[in-house]
């Protein structure tokens, strides 16, 4: 009716307005009554309801990633302002006496030795996850899927304890003096061969994150619509061209499991202090006792006295978190970057 | 049937709630030195069964008992260190009383290694356990040690250094000695509960020690004496300020602290490493229980000083079974003197 008043009369186009105006208000109360009657009829508050506190629950979270960040921020104040960049390139770990603190050691044993885990765990864990998912015959899968998900739920004390009753001993006695022979000049095997140290922590880690990235290749793989199987397999193609078709579908999901181990590997604590040794130096040789962030808390938090090691330890924990975000950041832009190269 | 198991349970319950009721009289909360957790929960068994008044100890560190006991969250602190200038002021400031520092047990700690067919007993003096850990001996032949053990066939092999990477009163009894009887680690190194080590490999805790000492040839390293023997880890004799070669042991350690007891400052807070005596082992120290001088809650007060003095006396029986060195009888004497001065 407001339609044909304006369409009707242009002089009275205050009035028009006005009539516009009504006619959408009143419109909207119809709508909302409507929508309250239907709301009423249907029973469907509770699907309301629900959304909404879905909804609560999802914005918590968010909430508590900022709450974290902000409380480690304001906490670790008193170091960022007194030991500002030097904190991120200082070599020097003092805590008491000096009160130096530079946590570069730290920073570099936590990014290599979870490098180092994954350079090792990838191939293993992916080829494990193409054999249950492509290759294994039914028998053998089902228990050898089972097995490789109990490794994930070993407590990392454990494989700590292991490391340090076999893989060390081991270490010492049997693989560097043999590297050391074999490889006399190379950087990467100087030192006097503890069995304590890079190596070993990086392989302990390599151990700790393969069940998870097998784990979530298989599902990931056996996403893969076994349709896309079938019409290779129709078109003539051998096994290992068909797995490599599912593993080209599977890039994305694979890349999401490898971050996942990356991310254990990064903050994983008891099972690396107890076999790195705990040594804040920065050295290119594996066979060298190493640090990293999450080892140095774990190591000296209960002992922090000082407000600015309190601090220091607390600005740790913050570049922790920030190199995490970092790295899952940089793995959702790789994810982005293959998912276009695909189409 | 089902209701008559219903009706024991709720019966069962309910006593259980009158018997929790009758024993809540006093509750006193502590917080600190894990080195003093074994015998504090032997002692807060013994002394419930006696008395009713019951104590909980959470065992964090000595760093974090101070924390507490500061904030006031818990009745008493326990430290194996004791508080630093800065630290005292800090407590005054938020408690507006004194904190009082009360010796309550020695603890010796020992020197380790893992020499196949060397055997225990291995001599050492500081000086050249400092150059040890100072990286200027590295090798267990050296002419130095070789010297301090005739007739011991000692291997060219290389020496493993081994430490603490957590902060702990162990550390803090080990580099004081250190500093002591080096002037160079004086200089370079320095005192505290945990420093820049210049060589060596950490381990976390006591147990994080002895490992890496039990499971790498050619280690040495320092742990709470207790350790050492319940690991069956050899442990070395040391040359003592007196020239004498002592062994560690629950004698050696108390005579330590007679020693020290004789110069024995107000505060009660001696470090007693390289104390002067003949029988004196240099590696040791007391740990103490921290409270402050005013307590506001008589009841609680009462129980603690209580509780207190019949640790520093009687409670000193159960020392050497669980190879701490008990109070000898001069300091429990000071000891009574300075719990008595709570809330006087």
């Amino acid at each position: 009716m407001a339609m044909f008043k304006r369409s009707d009369t242009d002089v009275n186009g205050a009035e028009t307005l006005v009539n516009v105006q009504d006619f959408l208000r009143k419109k909207k109360e119809g709508k909302k009554n409507s929508f309250l009657k239907k709301l009423l009829k249907n029973k469907n508050l509770g699907d309301v309801f629900f959304e909404r506190l879905t909804l609560l629950f999802a914005v918590l979270v968010f909430l508590l990633v900022i709450l974290m960040v902000w409380e480690m921020y304001s906490n670790s104040l008193i170091s960022i302002k007194k030991i500002g960049w030097h904190f991120l390139i200082g070599q020097t770990w003092d805590p008491v006496l000096r009160q130096i603190f530079g946590a570069l050691p730290a920073i570099y044993g936590t990014l290599l030795s979870s490098f180092l885990a994954l350079l090792i765990a990838v191939p293993l864990g992916i080829s494990v996850a193409v054999f249950l998912s492509e290759l294994s015959p039914g028998w053998l899968e089902k228990p050898l899927s089972f097995l490789t998900e109990l490794l994930a739920g070993i407590p990392s004390v454990i494989y700590g304890l292991w490391g340090i009753f076999v893989l060390v001993p081991w270490l010492q006695q049997t693989v560097e003096p043999f590297l050391q022979n074999e490889f006399p000049n190379s950087p990467f095997f100087q030192g006097a061969p503890y069995g304590y140290g890079m190596l070993a922590a990086a392989l302990i880690l390599s151990i700790m994150v393969l069940p998870i990235i097998a784990s979530i290749s298989r599902d990931v793989l056996r996403s893969v619509p076994s349709t896309q199987r079938e019409a290779a397999y129709a078109l003539g193609a051998t096994r290992w061209e068909v797995t490599k078709i599912v593993l080209g579908n599977a890039k994305t999901g694979l890349l999401g499991a490898v971050m996942l181990g990356l991310g254990r590997a990064i903050g994983e604590t008891m099972a690396v202090t107890m076999v790195i040794g705990n040594r804040p130096d920065i050295s290119a040789s594996l066979f060298s006792p190493a640090y990293t962030m999450a080892s140095v808390l774990a190591n000296e938090f209960t002992e922090a006295t000082s407000n600015l090691y309190l601090g220091a330890l607390i600005e740790l924990g913050l570049v922790l978190f920030i190199i995490t975000i970092i790295i899952n950041i940089m793995a959702r832009l790789l994810v982005w970057g293959v998912e276009r190269r695909w189409k | 049937m089902k209701s008559k198991l219903f009706l024991v349970i709720m019966i069962a319950v309910s006593l259980g709630a009158f018997s929790g009721f009758s024993n809540a009289q006093v509750k006193l909360t502590g917080a600190g030195s894990t080195f003093d957790y074994p015998i504090f929960s032997k002692w807060f068994d013994a002394y419930n069964k006696m008395t009713g008044v019951q104590i909980n100890y959470a065992s964090i560190g000595s760093g974090g008992g101070i924390r507490q006991i500061t904030e006031a969250t818990v009745d008493f602190g326990a430290s194996d260190a004791p508080l630093t200038p800065d630290q005292r002021s800090a407590f005054k400031k938020a408690r507006g009383t004194d904190v009082l520092h009360i010796p309550i047990i020695i603890g010796g700690e020992a020197i380790t290694y893992n020499l196949p067919n060397v055997g225990s007993g291995l001599i050492l003096d500081g000086p050249t356990l400092a150059d040890i850990y100072l990286g200027k001996i590295t090798k267990w032949n050296d002419p130095r040690l070789v010297k301090l053990n005739p007739g011991r066939n000692l291997p060219n092999k290389s020496i493993l250094v081994c430490h603490r990477s957590d902060g702990s009163g162990t550390s803090f009894i080990f580099t004081n000695f250190l500093s002591k009887v080096s002037p160079e680690w004086a200089n370079k190194v320095g005192y505290s509960t945990a420093v820049n080590w210049p060589v060596g490999l950490g381990g976390k805790g006591n147990e994080g020690v002895s490992g890496l000492v039990k499971h790498t040839e050619g280690s040495i390293g320092y742990v709470e004496l207790a350790y050492a023997i319940t690991n069956n880890l050899p442990y070395a004799k040391m040359k003592n300020k007196d020239g004498n070669v002592v062994s560690v042991n629950f004698n050696t350690v108390t005579a330590a602290a007679a020693g020290a007891s004789k110069h024995m400052p107000a505060d009660l807070c001696p470090i007693i490493t390289n104390s002067p005596g003949k029988d004196s082992f240099p590696i040791c120290g007391f740990s103490w229980v921290v409270v402050p001088r005013h307590i506001k809650d008589k009841t609680k007060a009462d129980a603690l000083i209580k509780f207190l003095k019949w640790a520093v006396t009687k409670g000193q029986s159960d020392a050497e079974k669980l190879y701490y060195s008990p109070l000898p009888k001069s300091v429990q004497k000071l000891d009574l003197a300075q719990i008595d001065k709570i809330n006087k």
